[in-house]
Formats: structure tokens, C-alpha cells, sequence
């Protein structure tokens, strides 16, 4: 069973004039839904198209459109739910979240503030070996995607392309559990491997389907404690939100940066404001978004054009059912089953693709040198071409040979990297390629004795030495390797070489 | 309850409507007659009666994901008073 | 033939299946009413050459045999309904020179029925009027005047150009909308039928949304049976509308057959409202005795919360109208306003939505966004909601003791004049919608027939109230009211 026991990392602590501060992070992760058309229309969420292709006149807000929901947006959001452990709700409502933008051609989002789908749930963050945080989900909802607004291809005008308008997200709220910018860094990767165990959303954050929202505040060491005991906020400082961040590196940077602003602001006797903030990553700050302060009033209400949103409780257990093995419980059968360390297990399990390929090789074989070959092999040359494991031109059948091949002592593990840079270069049977050239190993004892006796004659003086100094064996042996191409047992070639210089 | 002038022109902004200074008076009174005629829900007892969401008691409609719309960006513009380049244009924004 | 123009639909419908007429000659009769009625500014965007192409596809389609009941019919088209290349601008000047690249569903439906449109007619402003006076294009005027005056009327609105161009048989029949009253009391003020079905019988798709969940597009017709005709050919399930109903669209025309005997019939004591004109009492008297001559059971009953459904209304819709209107930016189609140097995005909002939207428009959007702004959301909208669920269980509560459709009288007056309420202040002309809207907040079907004239010539209307779905019962006993009151006047021709 899942042995889900770990202590709590410390939190990040940052030594100010005035004592220590700690921080306090809450994200808000907008993921996008993994589905062919948009939420509430029909047109592509394809990304790269040419601009305003992907939209319909729903997206666009022409006069009297109207929006039908996606079905397989819904089910991935409940998916998405049941993989954090999370409540579903049966019954949940759009809502209409209303501010002027250009690229929010409606006037309003269609979102879901009073009843969001999914309620409270959890994502265990591990942070090493027995270390781990778990942090609270409050919610995740549904909503439209906004379009896209560019600045800079011309000096007065903005240019709004909205093929990005009305694709579903799922909004996944944390609770303010989140205690360092590592943390943040790693509660999004965790969270990013989830969903894409569960295929709801590709991760893909260079393309902006995955970007966080983080609220970033300090307290005094104790604070914390004190919120987490009465559930009062009060205890906690003020927050600033930093926007819209689409990078692991930029999350860290942005929060290390923020909680030193508010930190230097309050010892210096000042105020945190309460405010939305924007990452500039060529200065390494946030700054003040004031563009969208003034707008804050969102006028929520239910949205009128579609009534609310039922689902049914069979259909959420059919859901419920139709749930992968998840990253936790996938690590923690790697560790059991093939004996694993959690280092390996956690590298295996990094993605659904890379787990699935190494239980494939490892399927009847030695679990731990199977995931030697898949990590420091295999990850290693296509990390060299910049591939994933996806487009790797060695098959799990392959490498399973690679490592058969070595298991019956066939060819020497040395032999084996090269076998293995053939196959991925050239492809081909392993066992066939071992055959057709010749590298399989030699462990003929008599030939492997006349090469010993060879070298043995051809060097007296080391012989000599030798005696004295058993070490020099090695010597020996590479001097047999070396003569035999590599092909030679090296087992039986130091055997054979201390047999006959009576070591 | 009465509205004054700066709630008027909070709301006009709101709304992204601009009203001449010197009309926000008159319409602060006239949002006052209408809010006042509208109080009058006040004299209602809505204890425990739920708020009316829908008048049609019918299960939301779904759609498939498929893509079934689209393609049609010249359609799409067709109707913008300033386009350019197949984007929409509009005077810059200061994020 | 002459006259063409002045017949009904399904006088139409028989002649031209009968090959007596031809659509086209019908649709020429219109057209040639409609050139002639400048002064009537109900016909806003004319469009003679779709018309007669599509008059010609139908006299096809009506001699190769079996064509639909709509076939060849001349109809006029609110403004509010988006109809592909023809301009379509809600009467705003916002909407300036918009050209939808669609077809709402309501006139796909009737021109695939083989209906012909003789183009677009005038409105109150994004449907926001009860006297046609807040549109761009002008007001419509009334085909009706008082006797032995020539002060021009309102025909109502917000559907004001249809029930003028119904009255002065510019076409056969009109498409309305009825947010709050919008199809029922013009058609009062012009002396012809006008239906709101139940809401989520017609798609809303392609209509220019006021007040979602108020508005519902519906027949404004010569009689009743033409308003079950035309209805048949308007409603029914659409995939591209989450809020219009999968439910079978009977055989409205099939349900008129008179007999009312043993129905209930109720009439509400709380829409005896006090300086009631005499003669709008007398009408609902008169009302009451013709469905009790035809049989029915006419009982009194109570609507508690009728009073309170004047201001829920005036929360609900505007705050709806706030957010449906604020796509009207001037980004992506419309009117943009010029800018100054230095204007940037928020100018260009506020300025463009200063000239687009008159000032009814302004006032509604500006009251929509203050009840539901920060703090006041459950004071206003909330409780709104709530005495509207109060309204639609009177209702319920109505028909559970077996009452199948509700009298009233359709209006609290007869028509006005133009510009008569220019200085009222706009709770009075508010009070235009007191018997109507009602229904919209229950989501249910009303129709009104005209059923006599007052003391100054001018038409008044009766309106009935049915059970949701019941399109057909109701018209039965508005077909029963009709018939009993011979309402046969007609306006006679100044313009």
C-alpha cells in the first residue's frame, strides 16, 4: 500500500534587520483542458494557427451568440478532481465575471465563482526522501480562456488575436500552504505530472497551457502556526498576486523577489498594499499591474444563458473507475516491486511515458538494472539530441535485449554501451547485431588462457613486480582485455590471469 | 438610497461610459427615482425562498468535442472598424 | 386581386396553394405598401430584391406541391434578429452598419418554411422602450389615429416598426420579441395579435440578446390563427441555444377548434389596479363575459406578488442588459468613436459606448451594472431573484387548482402620442409593462388579442395568460375571444 508517512519540510526563512520572516504561497494554476474545440463553441484550440482562424462567432461575442458547453471539458475537470482526491460536485453554475479588455471580446469571462465543480482536495509535494507537503486544495472550476493581446508590433496600437478566446481551463486553487519558492517550483511539477497521468491537460507551459497565478506574503515565524490552528487569515500578512508566470525558474525568481520587496517595505515601517503584480524577467521584478486595479468591481452573476450544471453520480464513479495508476502510488510499486531507490523510482515516474517504457524493459528482468540502463543510458543520449523519451529510436524491446544479452554474460557491459549506441543509431536486433559482428564475449577458457599465456611470456619483468605486488593483476587483465578486442570475459580473464600467476 | 454624482460617475466608469460632469447630477437623480421604485422589493418577505435560476427545469445541454466551427477569419473581421494584418486593432494597452 | 397586402396568413396560404396568387405578386403588394408608408417609419432596412428572389424560390417550391403553411409568405423581420448581409443593428447606432455573417435560428426556420423577408423593421433600442422612441432610426408611428386628431401615436414597443407594419398591412405578419412586454403591448396599441410563447420554445440564437432570461421571440400577426401558423414554423429545439427546450412543437392551428366549455378561466384581483381607465375595466368585463357565453368556468383568483414584478424586472433585466451589452466595444464590429491625441483603450471604450448607446440604453446599462456592483449584489439582484421564484409560484399556484389560462387586460392604456412621456421620468413609461411582465419573469406563454376600441377610436387589447407549453390551449381561448369580439377594425389610411 501506499506509504504516504513523511515529515514536513522546514519553510523558507529569510533573516531581515528586524528578525525572520517566512513566506507564505498560495497558487492559483489555470491548466488547459486537453479537448479538440473550445469550451463553449466549436472552433479549434489548436495552438500556432494563423490569427482569428480558430474562432467562431461565439468567441468572437458577435450579437446574439450563445454559448453549449463541451462535455469532455466537464469530465476532464472531474477527472482532474478525483486525481487530487478532491469532492466533485453534482451540482455546480456558471458564472459571468465582468471587466472591459480588448481580448475578452464578450465582456465578461464565463466562470464559476459561487459553485465551482470540484471542491477541496489535496497534492502531496515531496521535497526529498521522507519529506514531503501537503498542500490543500480549495476548489478547481471551469473557465474561458482570454485571448491574446499584442503590444509590440506596432507604436499606437495593440493588435488582438483571438484564437485562444473560450479555450476551456480548469482553475486549480491551493490554499495558502505553500511555504518556499523551491516548494512552488515543486508543487507545480507535481501538479503538472498529475494532470498529465491523467491526460487533462498536456503541461505544456512554453505555450502557456499551464501558467500560475502565485499570492506571495510573509508572516513572522509562529504566524503561520497560528493560522493554521483558528483558520484566521488575519494572522497571515498581506498578499500581492503575481500574474500569469510560465516557468518553473520565474515562479522561484518572482517569489524570492516579492517577499524581499514586502519584507523591505515592512522594515521599513511601511505597508504591504494588497495588489496584482507582473514578473519582468529581464530585471528579475514585479511590478505594479495598475491596469487592472481599477477594474476589480467583477459584477459576478449567474450567467443566464446556461442553466446550471448537473452531473450524475454514476457517471462521476464511471470516471472515478476509468483513473491511471497515479505518480505517488506508481513510485511507491517501483520501489516494491523492482526495488528501486526513491531516487530512481522518482525519475521513472517523472512522466507516464518514461514509467510505462521502463516497466516494458523491466518486465522480467532484473528491475535495478533495467533502470540503470533506462536512466543513465538512455535518458542521458536523448537528453544529447534534445528528445524525450516519446521519440526515442530505442525500443523498450531493444534495450530489454541490450541488457538480456548482458544478463547470459554474452557480451561484457563495455561491449553492451557500444551495442547500445549501434542500436540507437542504426537500429536493429541487439542479439543479431552481437552475432553479425562479432561482439559477443569470449569465454572460451582455452583461448582466453593461450591470450593470458601470451601476455604473461611476452612481459617477465611485470611478472616479477607482480608477485610482489598483487595489484598489478589489473594490469594483466587489461592487457587481455585489450588483446582480445574487449571480447573476452573479463571475469574469467582475472581469474585465469591469478590462476597462473599463482596469486 | 439616494445616489450623489461620484457614485454616478463611479458607475458610468464602470460601465465605460463616459457622461459629461456637468450631466452626472441629473443622472444621479434619475438612478435615484429608479432605485427608489425598485425598493420597494424590500417590503417582500424572501426568507428561505431560493433565488430563481432558470424559468425552464431542464438539464444543461452538452456538446461533443469536436471541431466544427472555424476557419472563417475574413468572416470574422468582416465587421471591425479597424483591422489589420488578420488581427483586430485597437489604440494600445498599458498593461 | 387587390389588397393582397391586407391578407392574412392563412387566407395567403390557401390562396397560394390553391394558385390563386403567386408569393411574388404577394410580395409586390407589400412592397408597394411598404414604399408607400414612409411616414410610418416602421420598415427600416428594405430588402425588395432578397424579397422577390425569395418569393420566386417559394412559388417554385408551392407548385411542385407541398409546401410548408409559411411558403411564400411576405414577412417583416424585427431588428433585434441577426439575418446574414442584411444590416442588423438592434436600432442602435452602436450596431452602425453591421452585417451579420450568420442567420439567427427563428429566420432560418421560417426561410426554410419558404417565408419571404420584405426586411427589417424598427424597435426600440436593443428592445429597451414601450414606445419606439429610444431608436436610432427614428420612432415608428402608430397606422392608428384618434378620431378627428391628427397627433401621431406610439405603436408601441419595444416591437413597435412590427406592430405598425402588421397594422398597415406592410406585410402579412412580423417577427417580434418580448422581453417585458415587447411584442404584447404594441400589438395592444396597434390592434393586432401578438404571442410570447414559453420561454426556451424559440431559439434565442442569432436574436440580439437584452435580457437573456427574459427574451423570447414570437409571432405578430392579423389574427390569432396566423400567430399558431406562424409560431409552428419559428420554434422548436435548437442544439446551438442551452436554454431552448427539447420538447415537440404540436400543431398550434390544430387546437383552435372554439370549445372552451368546462375550462377555468382566472382573473387576477391584484391587476385591478387602482385609476384604472373605466374603459379598460369595461374591456376585461367584457372579456370575462365572452369566455363564460363560450362555456368557460370564470374564476377570480390571486397573484400576491404582482405587484413587486415592475421592479424585479427593473433589477434582473438591466443587470442582464449590463453584461450582454458589453460586447458592444467598438473593437471587433459597429460603431468605434474617433479618438483624440492621447486617447487610449478606456477613451476609446467610453467614448464609443457615450455615442453608441442612446439614453435609455445608458440609463438601463448604468443601473444593471450599479445593482450588481460590489455590496449590492444581494440587496438588489439576489433579492430580485428571489421574488421572482415568489412571482412564477403565484402562477404555479394558480394553475394547480386547475385554472388553464389567466385574463388581463394587455395594457393599462391605450397608445399615446409620440413624445407625450419625453419628460416623464422613466418609471412612468415603466409603467407601460405592469400587465406583461409578469409572464416574462414566470417564463411563461401570453398572448394579445385585440378585442375593441375606445371612446377615441383607438384599438385596446386583452391579454391571456397559459400554462408553460400550452401555446395551443391558449390560443384557443384567445381564437374564442377573438371571434366573440368580430374585431374588425382597421386603421384607416393617412400616410
Amino acid at each position: 500500500m501506499l506509504d504516504l508517512t513523511f515529515d514536513a519540510p522546514k519553510p523558507r526563512v529569510i533573516s531581515g534587520a528586524t528578525g525572520d520572516w517566512e513566506m507564505v504561497i498560495g497558487m492559483e494554476v489555470h491548466a488547459q483542458v486537453a479537448s479538440k474545440a473550445k469550451l463553449f463553441s466549436g472552433a479549434s484550440t489548436e495552438f500556432g494557427a494563423e490569427p482569428n482562424s480558430n474562432v467562431s462567432f461565439v468567441d468572437a461575442a458577435m450579437p446574439g451568440m450563445l454559448p453549449v458547453i463541451n462535455e469532455f471539458c466537464v469530465e476532464q475537470a472531474v477527472r482532474t478532481g478525483l486525481g487530487l482526491k478532491a469532492k466533485i460536485n453534482l451540482k455546480s453554475a456558471f458564472d459571468r465575471k465582468n471587466y472591459f479588455y480588448p481580448d475578452l471580446p464578450q465582456g465578461y469571462q464565463i466562470s464559476q465563482l459561487y459553485e465551482p465543480i470540484v471542491g477541496e482536495g489535496e497534492v502531496i509535494v515531496w521535497m526529498g526522501e521522507g519529506v514531503a507537503r501537503r498542500v490543500r486544495i480549495e476548489r478547481i472550476h471551469i473557465e474561458q480562456d482570454a485571448g491574446k493581446s499584442i503590444h509590440d508590433m506596432d507604436p499606437h496600437m495593440s493588435f488582438v488575436d483571438l484564437n485562444r478566446t473560450g479555450v476551456a481551463l480548469m482553475e486549480i486553487v491551493s490554499r495558502p500552504d505553500i511555504r518556499g519558492p523551491e516548494e512552488a517550483a515543486a508543487y507545480v511539477t507535481k501538479l503538472r505530472q498529475i494532470l498529465r497521468y491523467l491526460g487533462t491537460c498536456d503541461g505544456n507551459m512554453q505555450n502557456g497551457n499551464l501558467r500560475a497565478d502565485v499570492n506571495v506574503s510573509v508572516c513572522r515565524p509562529g504566524d503561520y502556526e497560528r493560522y493554521r490552528e483558528s483558520g484566521d487569515f488575519s494572522h497571515l500578512g498581506t498578499r500581492c498576486e503575481i500574474k500569469n508566470m510560465n516557468s518553473m525558474r520565474f515562479i522561484q525568481q518572482a517569489i524570492e523577489f516579492e517577499a524581499r520587496r514586502q519584507i523591505a517595505i515592512l522594515e521599513d515601517g511601511g505597508e504591504v498594499v494588497q495588489e496584482t503584480r507582473l514578473f519582468d524577467p529581464d530585471r528579475g521584478e514585479t511590478r505594479s499591474m495598475r491596469s487592472k486595479e481599477e477594474a476589480h468591481d467583477y459584477r459576478y452573476f449567474p450567467d443566464p444563458d446556461l442553466l446550471p450544471l448537473e452531473i450524475e453520480q454514476e457517471w462521476v464513479d464511471a470516471i472515478r473507475d476509468s483513473l491511471p495508476e497515479l505518480p505517488d502510488e506508481k513510485k511507491a510499486r517501483f520501489i516494491a516491486e523492482f526495488g528501486l531507490s526513491d531516487y530512481d523510482a522518482s525519475v521513472l515516474t517523472a512522466d507516464v511515458e518514461s514509467a510505462a517504457y521502463f516497466e516494458d524493459v523491466a518486465r522480467g528482468r532484473d528491475g535495478k538494472l533495467a533502470a540503470n540502463w533506462v536512466i543513465n543510458e538512455l535518458f542521458g543520449r536523448l537528453k544529447k539530441d534534445g528528445h524525450d523519451i516519446t521519440r526515442s529510436p530505442v525500443s523498450p524491446g531493444q534495450l530489454g535485449g541490450i541488457i538480456d544479452l548482458i544478463r547470459k554474460g554474452d557480451i561484457s557491459g563495455k561491449i553492451a554501451k557500444e551495442l547500445f549506441e549501434i542500436v540507437y543509431t542504426e537500429g536493429g536486433d541487439p542479439a543479431r547485431i552481437v552475432e553479425e559482428r562479432g561482439m559477443k564475449q569470449v569465454t572460451d577458457a582455452g583461448a582466453i588462457e593461450a591470450a593470458v599465456d601470451e601476455v604473461i611470456a611476452a612481459n617477465p619483468a611485470q611478472v616479477e613486480k607482480a608477485r610482489d605486488n598483487p595489484k598489478l593483476a589489473g594490469w594483466f587483465v587489461g592487457q587481455v582485455m585489450k588483446a582480445t578486442g574487449g571480447k573476452a570475459n573479463p571475469k574469467a580473464v582475472n581469474e585465469i590471469v591469478r590462476k597462473k600467476l599463482d596469486l | 438610497m439616494p445616489i450623489d454624482a461620484k457614485t454616478a460617475a463611479h458607475v458610468a466608469r464602470l460601465a465605460r461610459i463616459r457622461v459629461e460632469e456637468e450631466r452626472l447630477p441629473a443622472l444621479a437623480e434619475e438612478f435615484s427615482a429608479i432605485l427608489g421604485f425598485i425598493e420597494q422589493l424590500n417590503e417582500v418577505d424572501v426568507e428561505g425562498v431560493e433565488p430563481m435560476v432558470s424559468v425552464s427545469p431542464m438539464r444543461l445541454k452538452r456538446r461533443p468535442d469536436v471541431v466544427t466551427d472555424g476557419s472563417m477569419p475574413e468572416k470574422i473581421l468582416a465587421n471591425a472598424p479597424d483591422a489589420r494584418e488578420g488581427f483586430f486593432a485597437v489604440p494600445k494597452v498599458v498593461e | 386581386m387587390g389588397d393582397l397586402n391586407r391578407m392574412t396568413i392563412a387566407e395567403a396560404r390557401d390562396a397560394l396553394r390553391r394558385g390563386e396568387v403567386s408569393a411574388v405578386e404577394l410580395t409586390e403588394a407589400c412592397l408597394a405598401a411598404i414604399e408607400a408608408a414612409g411616414a410610418l417609419n416602421a420598415v427600416v432596412h428594405g430588402t425588395p430584391e432578397l424579397a422577390l428572389e425569395q418569393a420566386r424560390a417559394a412559388d417554385a417550391r408551392l407548385r411542385a406541391g407541398g409546401a410548408p403553411d409559411m411558403c411564400g409568405i411576405p414577412l417583416g423581420i424585427k431588428d433585434l434578429f441577426c439575418t446574414r448581409g442584411v444590416p442588423s443593428q438592434a436600432a442602435s447606432f452602436i450596431l452602425n452598419g453591421f452585417r451579420p455573417e450568420y442567420e439567427s435560428t427563428v429566420t432560418s426556420r421560417l426561410f426554410e418554411a419558404g417565408a419571404v423577408m420584405l426586411g427589417k423593421l424598427n424597435m426600440d433600442e436593443f428592445a429597451m422602450g414601450s414606445s419606439n422612441e429610444t431608436s436610432t432610426y427614428g420612432s415608428a408611428v402608430n397606422p392608428w389615429r384618434r378620431v378627428d386628431d391628427e397627433t401621431p401615436l406610439t405603436p408601441g414597443g419595444s416591437s413597435g416598426g412590427s406592430a405598425a407594419a402588421v397594422a398597415a398591412d406592410l406585410c402579412l405578419a412580423a417577427t417580434g420579441t418580448d422581453t417585458g412586454g415587447s411584442i404584447r403591448q404594441p400589438a395592444a396599441f396597434s390592434g393586432i395579435v401578438g404571442l410570447k410563447p414559453t420561454y426556451g420554445r424559440c431559439s434565442r440564437w442569432g436574436i440580439i440578446a437584452f435580457a437573456s432570461s427574459l427574451d423570447q421571440a414570437g409571432p405578430m400577426t392579423k389574427s390569432v390563427r396566423d400567430a399558431a401558423i406562424m409560431l409552428a414554423a419559428m420554434a422548436g429545439h435548437d442544439p446551438k441555444d442551452s436554454t431552448s427546450a427539447d420538447i415537440p412543437v404540436p400543431d398550434f392551428e390544430a387546437a383552435l377548434n372554439g370549445d372552451i366549455r368546462g375550462r377555468k378561466i382566472g382573473i387576477p384581483r391584484e391587476y385591478r389596479m387602482e385609476g384604472m381607465p373605466a374603459e379598460i375595466e369595461s374591456l376585461w368585463a367584457e372579456g370575462r363575459r365572452m369566455l363564460r357565453d363560450a362555456g368557460a368556468e370564470v374564476v377570480d383568483i390571486s397573484l400576491p406578488h404582482t405587484k413587486y414584478a415592475l421592479p424585479a424586472y427593473y433589477v434582473i433585466a438591466p443587470a442582464e442588459a449590463s453584461s450582454n451589452l458589453a460586447r458592444y466595444d467598438g473593437v471587433r464590429y459597429g460603431h468605434r468613436a474617433k479618438l483624440g491625441a492621447g486617447d487610449g483603450i478606456t477613451e476609446m471604450y467610453e467614448k464609443t459606448r457615450a455615442e453608441g448607446f442612446g439614453d435609455e440604453v445608458q440609463r438601463r446599462v448604468m443601473i444593471g451594472t450599479y445593482v450588481l456592483s460590489a455590496g449590492f449584489y444581494d440587496a438588489y439582484y439576489n433579492r430580485a431573484r428571489k421574488v421572482r421564484t415568489l412571482i412564477a409560484k403565484d402562477f404555479e399556484d394558480a394553475f394547480a387548482q386547475g385554472v388553464e389560462a389567466i385574463l388581463t387586460p394587455t395594457t393599462p392604456s391605450a397608445a399615446f402620442g409620440l413624445g407625450e412621456m419625453a419628460d416623464a421620468d422613466p418609471v412612468r413609461m415603466y409603467l407601460n409593462d405592469v400587465f406583461t411582465v409578469t409572464v416574462n419573469l414566470a417564463g411563461l406563454p401570453a398572448v394579445s388579442v385585440p378585442a375593441g376600441l375606445d371612446s377615441q377610436g383607438l384599438p385596446l387589447g386583452l391579454q391571456l395568460i397559459g400554462r408553460p407549453w400550452e401555446e395551443g390551449a391558449l390560443l384557443n381561448a384567445a381564437h374564442v375571444i377573438e371571434t366573440a369580439a368580430g374585431f374588425a377594425s382597421r386603421p384607416s389610411r393617412w400616410w
